[in-house]
């Protein structure tokens, strides 16, 4: 079940993410358009709410966010590459 | 600076090893159009680029080509880990296995390594530009033939598909930079002086606030 809640929340963090990418690069050449400020201002707290839960529930995405009461943690979890099987 | 972030821009579970379609789809990791050149041309470019907005383009558009080098690099990963030496033999893998086992090195599907000539930092902005734009179609160009390749393997064919369409959004902001370029200079005479050098030529007036000749 956790695996399944894992897979699912990185899921919508990489779809997220990826609305995100897309609309940095719009707002790059339409700095002023206020449609897609508004939405990057919507996906970014999204992203950040979801990015929180899965730090504490699946551990870190980036090293900044690496637990260090106990061990190095950052090392044990699968690198991305590696996929699901 | 650049973080990383430990998840693929676009899933990739690849479930059955493919050596010789990872051979093929190598090209995208180091051959004349791949992600490699991509994100070296860009980010190399972007600091002789006047104009702040555009040298911006240049920073997230030659990130997410990380991103992208990643990917493939996933791909290629997950077609050939725990290859058999029958596999090897008998894919066609063998050269490369040769001298990289199951390794991965930047390279063209036909074995040329990966070279700073496939790419040009000119110093000028319309001239990188379009050779920006020109790279994007390549690339894409490119994935259309790989797509024809592993239209059997679903799960090939999703990542490759999602590269595919962003040669295509990256094309349009490329256009896009160009024609903020372009507006800012002599529309009379645009190619009479390097905006990146001439600097006699000073600020452009509609682009004033994005120009760093200021």
């Amino acid at each position: 079940m956790n695996q399944i809640d894992q897979k699912n929340l990185l899921k919508y963090i990489t779809a997220i993410s990826f609305f995100i990418d897309d609309t940095v690069l719009f707002l790059d050449t339409h700095p002023t358009n206020q449609d897609a400020l508004a939405y990057l201002n919507k996906y970014n707290q999204l992203r950040k709410e979801a990015v929180h839960e899965y730090t504490i529930r699946f551990g870190p995405l980036t090293t900044y966010k690496v637990d260090v009461t106990d061990s190095w943690t950052w090392v044990e979890s699968k690198w991305p590459w590696e996929g699901e099987c | 600076m650049w973080n990383y972030e430990r998840r693929l821009q676009c899933p990739v579970n690849i479930k059955e090893t493919n050596p010789k379609l990872a051979m093929c789809i190598m090209s995208q990791l180091g051959g004349p159009d791949g992600e490699t050149a991509a994100s070296m041309r860009y980010l190399s470019q972007r600091y002789a680029m006047p104009y702040r907005n555009v040298a911006g383009v240049l920073t997230d558009i030659g990130t997410e080509e990380l991103a992208h080098l990643e990917i493939v690099s996933a791909i290629i990963y997950q077609l050939t880990r725990n290859l058999s030496m029958e596999q090897i033999t008998e894919s066609g893998f063998d050269k490369y296995y040769t001298d990289h086992t199951l390794g991965l090195w930047p390279q063209s599907a036909g074995g040329v390594p990966f070279s700073s000539t496939f790419f040009q930092s000119k110093g000028d902005p319309i001239t990188d530009l379009v050779e920006d734009m020109a790279a994007e179609q390549k690339a894409r160009s490119t994935y259309d033939n790989l797509l024809r390749l592993v239209k059997d393997y679903p799960d090939i064919v999703e990542p490759i598909r999602f590269l595919r369409e962003r040669e295509i959004v990256h094309f349009q902001r490329f256009g896009e930079s160009l024609r903020t370029v372009q507006d800012s200079l002599d529309s009379k005479n645009y190619y009479a002086f390097n905006p990146a050098f001439d600097n006699s030529i000073n600020c452009p007036k509609d682009n004033s606030k994005n120009c760093r000749y200021k």
